[in-house]
């Protein structure tokens, strides 16, 4: 089985690779990058005629909600949704029912991911049992039957001498954690960014100190044990301070931030749609700049959607009382695209935060067009312009504050393991 | 009477279906709310307090808080233009209640009201109902945002007892931070052209007031000094201890307006009060029941301001006219 992805240009970071070229796969594995029009004829062709040939998009935070929330989404749609938005690995969130805090329901994840997935599906484990934050959860366990990571996500750990507990665990099992580095306590009942427009709109508010606390403690924590320490969806110009400085100190933390992060406002709030409601919450311009700052320096290293689906009965309820979170696979690369088209990020380091880093983060084989590497491929125009219908959405769930939005650069092609599992707009 | 509203109507149309917030009027949209109440407050001073304006027209009061003062205006307001007014009181918030807020709505749209007066705890509930329902949504105050209402009989009064708005100065003194009326009066006053000020201790100012167009001071002797209306804001008790100030004792002592700190104040100067009031708390009843206070007069003229609002959403198309 050959296929030859030609006619496009080919930009593999890890490899160090960009320019005008063709792909060639072969049994499921990468056979090389070759000239244009140098590659084997008795392949299957796909044209990939002014598109970029990188590898497949790893995105190491969602929230695939099963087992126990089948109804928002089940690793069968997540993965599908995933494809559209070309990712092909990606790693979920253990805020499940019952919490994948040990080594069963990481083997459940699995065993689903393999009956049903299309994409490689990576279980991400809880620190703490039920991630109640009071006692350590069987991270050995997790880690033998295949968890990638630990996290308690949105559940903070607030202990902090649990949290150290947890890091000095995890890295005798070399396990990164990944951190939702807020303090809650400082939070409060805010459902917004402290600013300006909650102080129009008169919503309870948490301030971006609340983050920059909690950052601040995790890579604190992380020189003190010597574990990996991730710092999920930073969204503060102090958070990405406080880390940069971090990485010049020699701390083994790495960081990510989200589509949402860099392209909307606390302004977005405005209009009380719920589907803004995330967490941490929007923040300001000042924020959003300094975010993108610290992903053109390298102190951000990665994007991750943060895709959390929720049913419309979630959301279509008072601002208060909606749950937080938004779909985001199907929009991971479209968005993150507006900084390369605002010359903000070149369209290799975007390619790499979204490819090679991530998949370093979680320490998993991917990310890469590497001969001999599995042929995980994504295809995209970057100026094709389209909108995004989010009733068409693969997800389960449509809550997201990009329905109706003006797109910019579309996946057309995701190849996982050398298979075609998404082509122009359907799962294949 | 029908000449002054046709000749305010013309100058400025009101096209809004519903009444969600004062941020979003003109200063002309104000002034138009406030010369239509003027033309309504005789009907009140009457022997026969009822004109037929709304006849046939259902307006609901559904509220989520309780209330007494602004419910019961409202259903003045209604009744005296003729509208058949239904009341609904929920003190449990409809997610307790196990019923959402957009299928009570969906079932209040399915009885063909023309307007649904709204009070609720969280920010933003109204807009809810308003984008969904045909009927016209009055927002009687949703959690700490807006009760443009308040705002606009606190116009009506500080422009029947000072004639004017322009390079006013009004101080707002209290717990800015959580206060649907500080907010709606301050977009309110600003927009006609006072001079705002405001005054609490720094767990009641949100931050980035400044931002708002308000001076800021500390010292509530600061802020009635030179003020020409001084607008006192309710304590919520049960705020106390947790977050917001220590004791009620500590907060009058430093914060409450006593005879003492009126010695400050402008000969002229007004005081106010949206109510209800925490006698001895945030205001002694010396200067709540003295000479200084316009605070029943606000209550009054809440009535007159609540019709011309109701006029203004369910009246046009020549009902006022035809009853004249």
């Amino acid at each position: 089985m050959k296929m030859l992805i030609e006619g496009g240009t080919v930009i593999d970071p890890a490899a160090g690779f960009e320019g005008p070229a063709d792909l060639v796969i072969e049994n499921g594995k990468i056979a090389g990058i070759v000239k244009p029009g140098a590659g084997p004829k008795d392949s299957e062709i796909i044209t990939a005629k002014g598109c970029i040939i990188c590898p497949g998009l790893v995105d190491i935070h969602t929230h695939l909600r099963e087992p126990g929330y089948e109804y928002k989404e089940t690793i069968a749609t997540g993965s599908r949704a995933a494809a559209a938005g070309g990712v092909t690995s990606m790693a979920c969130m253990a805020n499940t029912n019952p919490v994948n805090d040990n080594g069963s329901v990481t083997e459940f994840i699995l065993k689903q991911a393999r009956a049903y997935a299309v994409v490689r599906v990576y279980p991400i484990g809880a620190v703490t049992k039920g991630q109640q934050g009071e006692a350590l959860a069987e991270i050995g366990d997790m880690r033998e039957a295949g968890a990638v990571a630990l996290s308690d996500d949105g559940s903070v750990v607030a202990d902090s001498d649990l949290m150290r507990r947890g890091l000095e665990y995890a890295k005798t099992f070399g396990l990164c954690v990944v951190t939702h580095s807020e303090d809650m306590s400082l939070v409060g009942e805010g459902v917004m960014n402290e600013g300006f427009v909650s102080t129009e709109l008169g919503l309870p508010a948490a301030p971006h100190e609340a983050e920059e606390i909690m950052i601040f403690r995790d890579v604190t924590l992380a020189a003190l044990t010597g574990a990996r320490v991730h710092i999920a969806h930073v969204t503060t110009s102090g958070g990405v301070q406080i880390i940069r400085e971090a990485k010049k100190r020699g701390i083994a933390v790495t960081a990510e931030t989200c589509p949402h992060y860099i392209t909307l406002t606390d302004d977005a709030v405005r209009t009380f749609d719920t589907n803004t409601k995330v967490n941490p919450p929007l923040r300001t311009q000042d924020d959003v700049d300094a975010v993108i700052e610290g992903l053109a320096d390298g102190t951000i290293d990665a994007v991750a959607s943060d895709h959390a689906p929720h049913v419309n009965d979630d959301k279509e309820v008072e601002f208060i009382y909606a749950k937080s979170g938004m779909i985001g696979l199907e929009t991971l690369l479209p968005l993150s695209l507006a900084l390369v088209e605002q010359k903000k990020l070149s369209m290799s380091r975007l390619i790499r935060a979204l490819t090679e880093l991530p998949a370093g983060i979680i320490s998993i084989d991917a990310g890469t067009l590497k001969t001999g590497a599995g042929a995980d491929v994504t295809v995209f125009d970057p100026t094709e312009e389209w909108v995004y219908d989010v009733s068409k959405s693969l997800s389960k769930s449509r809550n997201t504050p990009f329905a109706g939005a003006a797109m910019r650069g579309r996946v057309k092609l995701t190849v996982v393991g050398g298979k075609v599992v998404y082509r122009d707009g359907t799962i294949v | 009477m029908s000449e002054t509203l046709t000749h305010a109507a013309k100058e400025i149309s009101w096209d809004k279906k519903d009444l969600l917030d004062i941020k979003s009027l003109s200063a002309d949209e104000i002034e138009l709310v406030l010369n239509t109440a003027e033309s309504f407050k005789q009907i009140s001073e009457r022997d026969i307090k009822k004109v037929p304006t709304l006849r046939g027209k259902t307006v609901i009061t559904l509220f989520y808080e309780a209330s007494t003062r602004t419910r019961v205006s409202f259903e003045i307001a209604g009744k005296r233009l003729s509208a058949d007014t239904v009341n609904i009181s929920t003190s449990t918030s409809s997610v307790q209640k196990g019923e959402t807020l957009i299928d009570m709505a969906k079932n209040l749209e399915a009885m063909a009201p023309d307007a649904i007066i709204m009070r609720h705890n969280v920010p933003g509930a109204p807009y809810i109902l308003a984008s969904r329902l045909a009927a016209s949504i009055i927002n009687a105050g949703d959690g700490a945002h807006e009760h443009p209402t308040q705002a606009l009989l606190d116009a009506f009064t500080i422009r029947e007892k000072k004639g004017r708005f322009e390079k006013l100065r009004v101080s707002l003194i209290g717990d800015i931070a959580h206060s649907r009326v500080a907010r709606s009066n301050i977009f309110c006053l600003t927009k006609l052209g006072a001079n705002v000020t405001v005054s609490g201790p720094a767990t009641m100012l949100p931050r980035y007031v400044e931002r708002l167009g308000v001076r800021v001071v500390s010292t509530i002797q600061e802020a009635v000094e030179g003020s020409d209306v001084i607008m006192m804001l309710r304590i919520q008790k049960e705020r106390m201890g947790k977050v917001l100030f220590p004791s009620t004792r500590d907060y009058s002592r430093f914060f409450g307006l006593t005879p003492d700190v009126m010695r400050g104040a402008l000969p002229d100067a007004i005081v106010m009060h949206p109510g209800p009031m925490n006698r001895g708390v945030e205001i002694s009843s010396e200067v709540a029941d003295g000479p200084y206070s316009v605070i029943l007069d606000q209550v009054t003229n809440g009535v007159a301001v609540r019709m011309a609002i109701l006029y203004l959403l369910l009246g046009r198309g020549g009902g006022y006219e035809d009853a004249h």
